[in-house]
């Protein structure tokens, strides 16, 4: 047991945790901040998908003693209010269907924004075949990034 | 009606108890007519639970003071949509304000709403009829209500957007203010429902009731489930299918931190601990000795074996037109081929999962399940309680695809022995291998096919003769769904004979999203593709002229003939691209798929898909169907294969049982027809046609026929 510091979602936050136990389950058993999933624990489905210090994570295979001093944001973090580009690019064009996957897809796809402003068709195909959508909603995430990065830069602009 | 106004409401799930807390509302019950079950058009999906009651109330409108509306719905929202599509079908005929509604999945209450399941793309047909009655009926006895407290006839008043209107004053009076006076009226037994024309809500794109919770974590699945002092469970269970647990040392495990208990359950050993990974750390010191039986013997080839024996001998006849064998002599060409497929695993997002809390006299759950009224009765069943004292929360579902549906529902019943062996709540947690090991697979299926054209070059026969496992009813030696989608071959054709056996395994199956279908129209329309090639027939003209011979198949002629002009079919296409044509009749739609191969690398740039489902209720979320199943299916024809050796299941998790990605994910262009006929689903209606679609443009590009799939495992340079 170790008690380990970081920031969530813009809060000091202190644990209690078995070292290599992975944030993920950090997250959803100790912190009762069940918005972050479980799909496949190895990396291989990003539904897990949290940013440190920006950069989009796979929560399952980062142990929380990793995170020490690190500033994480959960899907609960994102925005107070819904109002993300890209949360609300996924409202304008109604992108989940089970959406279990979709906190996974959006923090990715926010990392990538927050370092691509425009992403191309292909940079969308690198990045977000990590995520998988047993829905197949592919084609409106791909829809949704566009019009996120369209919403992020006119509120630059104004 | 504009989209931009309707608000954004969070689905929860109630239970009656909490329902009934809610200070000031009133319940207002509506008998549903004799005429409950909307008509079936196409094929009949698997029928394994009764209609639900007519004459019984089926559906619940809370209308409260504040003039908020809540529809209780009776279908479990796994993405497809219904919290949304059945209440604008309620909206609609109870001309409420659209931006007032809140949807909640309903308690179980089989009394109130029959057998309460989501399968077999049911949920809009099979409340089509009743919910819209439904909704005409509290109109009715709200304008009744308002009639009464003007002292005119009801006659003289109008139902508009929420509100009660007297024609002659323009006073006007809202639904809140009128709901508990109008619940104590009679249900009137007749009520006229809208004409299409009259549609202010049913089609149109309206936005989903849950995509708000859905975008910031707030949506509650079974998995987010935290009743207070709940326990995490982990289930380790036999590799082989029907071993049982011979003996077990659970003290390894009970010494990890966190570890409360280790009990043996009628499925396996459960580690239980104060958290998800306290108890797989537990689970991985485990010691458990099985008894793994006769399955260990078995695997992927001798399976396969087992269907080639089985085929030489003769099946049940499940279509028969005319003499095959005669038409076989006489075909000016034939040819015979081999098809195949593997079994496949559901591997929704959302593992297994479910947490019961049985409390002694009474029981609680919150279960992702398309099957809560069966899901209730497991519960029931293993802490011997009267159903009606198990409270069951349906919680949204992290897909289902058919694994959560009827049958066992064997994670619901872990859960239920773990908590009441702990005497605590307890959520059971599949990890992503115990979901994929012990799956209900989509059968594998193995079918000998021959057939021949006539001298003009129209294929004229086909003979098929199929084996695969039993989806469990088995009648006069077919099990109809076996063969759906290749016994109903829509071609007028002189001969044709399909034949059925059971291929028993030791592999539990079960419903697998558009089940039979799924394997079967990649058969026939491959199949029928190689008799178009053996005829020197252009594809979509064999499919033209022999469908156009029966007026019955006007639908499926007119979807055809959509897909292939909005996808240019026989057009030119960019160097290296080629179309292929598929049909699947029984659920009206047709696809053309465009692909090409680099260097033997499949690439499917787009889809076309043209659709009748018959009356759209929603425009929006039935394109997410389609994109949804185009992209489900092509997982199916291009990666997915589940194996067997030593009776044990090989894959384990996405790494080697990798699904359809972003960069895989072509195009779709859907194309819904305008309809005035009752709808039909549409969940399970477009993934079976992309499998021969691309079947079919990889011959186009390659002249190689894919008879096995998933295509990954041919070579294809």
């Amino acid at each position: 047991m170790a008690s380990i510091k970081f920031t969530l979602n813009g809060k000091a936050q202190t644990v209690d945790a078995s070292p290599e136990m992975p944030l993920l389950w950090v997250l959803r058993d100790v912190l009762g901040m069940t918005g972050t999933k479980y799909g496949c624990g190895i990396a291989q489905c990003g539904a897990c998908t949290v940013h440190l210090d920006g950069s989009a994570i796979r929560s399952c295979q980062t142990a929380i003693d990793k995170v020490t001093g690190k500033h994480i944001t959960t899907i609960e973090g994102l925005s107070a209010d819904a109002s993300h580009p890209v949360q609300q690019a996924w409202i304008e064009l109604d992108v989940p269907q089970c959406g279990y996957c979709q906190s996974g897809q959006i923090m990715t796809a926010s990392a990538l924004l927050a370092k691509n402003s425009k992403p191309s068709d292909a940079d969308i195909d690198e990045v977000m075949r990590g995520n998988i959508c047993r829905c197949g909603t592919y084609q409106s995430i791909r829809k949704a990034i566009h019009l996120a990065a369209e919403l992020k830069a006119k509120g630059a602009r104004a | 009606m504009s989209t931009s106004t309707i608000r954004q409401t969070e689905i929860t799930n109630v239970s009656r108890r909490g329902f009934f807390g809610v200070a000031g509302g009133l319940i207002l019950g509506f008998a549903l007519p004799k005429n409950g079950s909307a008509q079936q058009v196409g094929i009949p999906p698997p029928t394994i639970f009764a209609p639900p009651p007519t004459g019984k109330p089926m559906s619940y409108i809370h209308i409260a003071p504040d003039d908020s509306i809540t529809f209780w719905i009776t279908k479990s929202e796994m993405g497809q949509g219904p919290t949304t599509a059945c209440s604008q079908m309620l909206a609609e005929e109870l001309e409420c304000d659209w931006s007032k509604v809140r949807a909640q999945v309903a308690p179980v209450d089989p009394a109130s709403f029959g057998h309460q399941t989501t399968v077999g793309s049911q949920a809009i047909r099979t409340t089509w009829v009743p919910l819209r009655t439904a909704g005409a009926q509290a109109r009715e006895m709200l304008v009744q209500a308002a009639a009464q407290r003007w002292s005119v006839p009801a006659s003289q008043c109008k139902a508009e957007n929420g509100f009660v209107i007297n024609n002659s004053t323009n006073a006007k009076v809202s639904y809140g203010n009128l709901a508990e006076d109008a619940g104590k009226l009679p249900v009137p037994a007749q009520v006229k429902l809208k004409d299409a024309k009259d549609y202010k809500i049913i089609g149109k794109p309206l936005k989903r009731l849950d995509t708000r919770a859905k975008v910031t974590g707030q949506a509650q699945f079974g998995l987010d489930a935290r009743p207070e002092g709940m326990l995490y469970a982990v289930m380790t269970q036999c590799p082989v299918f029907g071993g049982k647990v011979a003996s077990f040392d659970g003290s390894k495990a009970k010494a990890v931190a966190g570890v409360k208990d280790v009990v043996q359950t009628s499925r396996g050993v459960a580690v239980v601990a104060d958290g998800t990974w306290a108890a797989m750390q537990g689970r991985k010191l485990l010691i458990v000795q099985w008894d793994e039986g006769a399955g260990a013997n078995v695997s992927s080839a001798s399976i396969r074996q087992m269907f080639v024996d089985r085929t030489k001998e003769p099946g049940g006849t499940a279509r028969k037109e005319g003499d095959a064998s005669a038409g076989l002599a006489k075909a000016a060409k034939k040819i015979d081929a081999v098809y195949e497929v593997p079994y496949l695993a559901h591997a929704a997002m959302e593992p297994m999962n479910c947490t019961v809390h049985a409390k002694g006299d009474t029981a609680e759950a919150w279960i992702p399940t398309q099957s809560p009224t069966t899901a209730r009765a497991v519960i029931a069943q293993a802490l011997n309680l009267a159903p009606e004292k198990v409270n069951v929360h349906t919680t949204f579902i992290g897909g289902g695809f058919g694994r959560r549906g009827e049958g066992e529902l064997d994670f619901v019943l872990n859960a239920a022995e773990v908590s009441k062996a702990m005497k605590a709540p307890v959520m059971v947690v599949w990890s992503r291998e115990d979901d994929m090991q012990h799956d209900y697979y989509r059968p594998a299926s193995y079918v000998e096919l021959s057939g021949g054209v006539d001298a003009e070059g129209w294929p004229s026969v086909i003979s098929a003769n199929i084996c695969c496992p039993s989806f469990g009813q088995i009648r006069d030696g077919v099990d109809s769904t076996g063969v759906s989608g290749i016994a109903n071959i829509p071609y007028s054709m002189p001969d044709i004979s399909v034949t059925w056996r059971e291929g028993k395994t030791i592999v539990p199956v079960s419903y697998w999203r558009a089940p039979g279908n799924n394997q079967n129209v990649y058969f026939s329309e491959c199949f029928f593709d190689e008799l178009c090639a053996l005829g020197g027939k252009d594809p979509l003209e064999a499919r033209r002229h022999l469908l156009s011979k029966d007026p019955k198949n006007a639908r499926a002629l007119n979807v055809l003939n959509i897909a292939a002009e909005r996808a240019g079919y026989g057009k030119k296409l960019p160097a290296g691209h080629f179309h292929g044509i598929a049909l699947h009749a029984g659920a009206i739609n047709a696809q053309v798929a465009e692909i090409s191969i680099t260097k033997g690398k499949l690439k499917v740039h787009k889809v076309t898909c043209a659709f009748d489902c018959g009356t759209i209720i929603n425009p929006g979320i039935l394109r997410q169907q389609v994109e949804g199943a185009i992209v489900f299916g092509l997982a199916a024809a291009t990666k997915g294969e589940i194996t067997l050796e030593k009776g044990r299941v090989v894959q384990g998790n996405f790494n080697n049982y990798d699904v359809t990605r972003m960069d895989e994910s072509p195009e779709i262009d859907s194309f819904i027809v305008d309809s005035k006929e009752n709808p039909v689903g549409a969940g399970e209606s477009c993934n079976p046609t992309v499998l021969p679609a691309v079947v079919n443009a990889i011959y186009a590009a390659t002249k190689k026929r894919v008879r096995r799939l998933p295509i990954r495992t041919m070579s294809l340079a």
